[in-house]
């Protein structure tokens, strides 16, 4: 392939400029119309380096990642500007030049490795995929190049792993064998698309130290696309921030994170910054969860081993740990929907009933929950006001014009106006879906509020909103919270006792200043170095000093 | 709500053709312009000013003989389907939210009439039974609610697990707010397709029994039955047994139509409102 004479001489390797993209929507009942996605962006890249894109969700990072392939994602439009890669406009040369460059000069790391791989072939046949169709080297020579990548982002027998198909491996594993399917062709470019996002807090850090690896040592360039500041902070040399498609800020990474300029990064620099005083335990708790054992299908798997915890009313206790450390399965345990084999719950002084059906209205009134998945946990078909009132009714009896107050009361409550009784989920946005579920709760009147990880789903300022919105509530209803998470910073910011889990077992528990002062055991430990916190060079440091492997290997 | 304009054109024209099948079987013995079972001519007589679609095999008025036939089809139908869904949908619900032995009691049981062919157990059940309109809505009701069964069971058992419903659960619901408040408008969509389809069926259903004499008895006569009566015509060039075949693909295709356009509202969840 004649890819040298098409390199320029100067070092710049992709020039976006004034980009401008634009989709047509068909909102029912009106007239199709056009919107712009992002409008006059302009990104300079130079070969090796690393930009990172930075926004909330619909910010246009990741159309500004796939413009640069020269692709617009469901029917988006590229109206305006010009890409220009190794020096030549990738717009307008047509389908052919698109498939020159797409796998050979650019490649892409998508988000869900999961739901990015083809389930029935092998990972190696896919990983070689590119180079083979673009004849850079023989099968042979891609597979030995494979396996060379496989030993460079760790991953485990980088001999016989090309063998297994993508379902035999774990989340970090195939997100890196993603990784090294984007650097077997030897691309100038790698988009990587939010390519930790999905993952475990352990699992990125992992995952973020070997894409940095592979990256410094392959010398390619990449833009690395996420929402996340701390993350970005680790492997950028530039970032941009964006916000509604247009670009806010634009500078080195020290400069962003150190001395933003601009309101909006600011604002993202200092997310997860609420103070908190913590709140000492008080006399009996409300609940007290005693040595629970629990399990799944008849006694086969055990995923709750021997867990005892206690919340104390107006407090809030934070359960920690990775994907199946068995922390939803307490909060099915405590509402319930999963009887313990063993142990006891006890909720204001009297054993609750360990089967949903055989406990009292006033029990279920008192213990509320709020999902993660808000979009999931509102019946699509109900308004806002049936959602809120229908709590009231049940428990209460409240009908008609009381009702309606009372929803009116609890919408000024989670700061949404009177407007929203009448509208359906699908017309609300994330953080008000959320808030909707958090008046839900709360118009029951509960002693005890359980929250499965309720700000994960949720872009960071919206998720700063939620909680400043559950602490004062806190203060205002007394209620306790069990918040169920797997992120650090939420622990530091709300929680007043924090139980640390780790395959089913309590490693770590008691008031957040003992438990966040070392010395740490190990798995706490892990647990806390892999928080990316927003410094350069946090990640290497981290990587050196952590005590044991993440559970992802 | 209803705004005219924004009903597509396919849909108005699947409304008034059904609007115009509806009007002429309620309003039968005044749109009609002789008796049922009078015979008023000739027999297969051609069409002509005085009998607009001609005679049948018997000399009584073709037309006449159609509007009080869309009436016994329309009605038989339209009960059988509506017992179908009512009962069919229902169950279906209750074993995906009841579960255990109720459901495979339900699901074995539903597996084991579908496993016999519908159109052998309708003529078997038909035969043993007095024939009248009765007996017939209800075997063809139940036949078709296992169907329906089916379908109403596989959509409730995935909006089951969703979380809004266990958290109607763990407020305390009981399962008449959980079938009909959670799981019902959720599981209306692919109702509604398959209400359109089953209302066609049963007609076909329907036709096929009277075609092979079990169905709707003379004097009375729906149009299966009158594709029956005058079949042997064809073989003398006669079109009266192809008129009630053709009425019963015309209204095949209007029901349908309409059937789209209420699927395509309820789809949106944003209450229609856009």
């Amino acid at each position: 392939m004649a890819k040298a004479p098409l390199k320029s001489k100067d070092d710049l390797l992709l020039d976006i400029r004034n980009l401008r993209i634009e989709a047509t929507i068909y909102p029912p009942g009106e007239l199709p119309k056009n919107i712009t996605i992002v409008d006059d962006v302009s990104v300079k890249l130079e070969r090796g380096k690393v930009l990172g894109l930075i926004g909330e969700s619909g910010a246009g990072k990741s159309t500004i990642g796939l413009s640069s392939m020269g692709y617009g994602r469901g029917g988006v439009r590229i109206t305006g500007g010009e890409v220009l890669l190794n020096g030549r406009d990738i717009l307008k040369g047509g389908a052919k030049v698109l498939r020159q460059i797409r796998g050979r000069e650019v490649c892409y790391v998508a988000q869900s490795a999961a739901a990015a791989f083809n389930p029935a072939i092998k990972l190696m046949d896919q990983v070689i995929e590119a180079a083979l169709l673009h004849k850079i080297c023989t099968k042979a020579e891609a597979e030995k190049r494979a396996v060379g990548l496989f030993k460079k982002l760790g991953l485990p027998n980088p001999e016989t792993f090309g063998q297994r198909f993508p379902h035999q491996v774990s989340g970090g594993q195939l997100q890196r064998a993603m990784t090294a399917m984007a650097l077997c062709s030897e691309p100038d470019l790698i988009v990587f698309d939010e390519p930790t996002t999905a993952l475990d807090v352990t699992t990125q850090i992992d995952v973020l130290a070997s894409i940095k690896d592979a990256i410094r040592d392959t010398n390619v360039a990449a833009l690395y696309i996420t929402h996340d500041l701390a993350v970005v902070a680790q492997v950028a040399d530039d970032i941009i921030v964006l916000r509604n498609g247009k670009p806010v800020e634009y500078g080195d990474t020290r400069q962003i994170i150190k001395e933003p300029r601009q309101q909006y990064t600011n604002q993202l620099v200092s997310v997860h910054h609420i103070p908190h005083e913590q709140n000492n335990p008080t006399g009996t708790p409300i609940l007290s969860v005693r040595n629970i054992t629990a399990a799944y299908g008849g006694g086969l798997v055990k995923v709750l081993k021997n867990v005892s915890v206690d919340i104390h009313l107006g407090q809030t206790l934070a359960v920690v740990g990775e994907s199946g450390s068995g922390k939803s399965t307490l909060a099915r345990v405590i509402t319930g929907l999963l009887p313990p084999m063993e142990g006891s719950i006890i909720f204001e002084g009297r054993t609750l009933s360990p089967r949903l059906a055989n406990r009292t209205r006033d029990d279920l009134r008192e213990l509320q929950m709020i999902y993660q998945m808000a979009d999931t946990a509102m019946n699509p078909r109900q308004t806002v006001g049936t959602i809120i009132g229908r709590p009231l009714e049940f428990y209460f009896g409240m009908r008609g014009k009381e009702r309606d107050r009372r929803v009116a009361e609890l919408l000024e409550k989670i700061e949404m106006g009177k407007g929203f009784a009448d509208r359906y989920p699908a017309e609300l946005s994330g953080g008000q879906k959320q808030r909707v579920c958090i008046a839900r709760a709360l118009a029951a009147k509960p002693k005890l509020i359980i929250c499965d990880e309720v700000t994960s789903a949720l872009d960071p300022l919206v998720a700063d909103g939620i909680l400043k919105l559950l602490l004062n509530l806190q203060k205002d209803e007394n209620v306790a919270y069990l918040f169920i998470t797997h992120d650090l910073a939420t622990v530091k910011s709300i929680s007043d006792s924090i139980a640390v889990m780790y395959r089913g077992e309590v490693v770590r528990y008691g008031p957040k200043s003992d438990v966040l002062q070392p010395p740490f055991d190990d798995y706490t430990d892990l647990l806390l170095s892999s928080v990316p916190e927003m410094e350069l060079g946090w990640l290497e440091a981290a990587m050196k000093t952590r005590k044991m492997a993440s559970a992802g290997n | 709500m209803l705004n005219a304009k924004n009903i597509p054109i396919s849909a108005w024209i699947g409304l008034i053709i059904t609007a115009i099948f509806i009007f002429a079987a309620v309003f039968a013995p005044w749109v009609a312009p002789y008796p049922i079972g009078e015979t008023v001519g000739d027999v297969w007589e051609p069409m002509s000013a005085k009998y607009l679609l001609g005679t049948d095999n018997l000399g009584r008025d073709l037309l006449s003989r159609m509007i009080f036939g869309a009436r016994i089809t329309i009605f038989i139908a339209a009960m059988a389907t509506a017992l179908s869904f009512i009962l069919g949908s229902v169950l279906g619900f209750a074993a995906a939210v009841i579960g255990g032995w109720f459901d495979q009691l339900m699901s074995r049981f539903v597996d084991l009439i579908m496993a016999i062919p519908t159109l052998i157990f309708a003529l078997v059940v038909l035969s043993v039974l007095p024939a009248n309109i009765v007996t017939l809505i209800l075997v063809m009701g139940l036949l078709d609610a296992t169907r329906v069964y089916r379908l109403a069971r596989a959509v409730a058992v995935d909006i089951n697990v969703m979380d809004f419903v266990e958290a109607a659960k763990l407020r305390g619901e009981g399962r008449i707010w959980i079938i009909f408040r959670e799981i019902l408008p959720n599981a209306l969509t692919p109702l509604i397709a398959e209400l359109g389809l089953r209302f066609i069926f049963a007609v076909l259903f329907l036709s096929a029994l009277s075609f092979l004499g079990l169905g709707v008895q003379p004097p009375d006569a729906d149009w299966g039955g009158m594709v029956k009566e005058n079949k042997e015509g064809i073989v003398f060039g006669i079109p009266a047994a192809l008129i009630p075949a053709a009425a019963i693909a015309v209204l095949a295709i209007s029901v349908n139509l309409v059937a789209d356009w209420i699927l395509n509202r309820t789809t949106s969840l944003k209450g229609g409102r856009g």
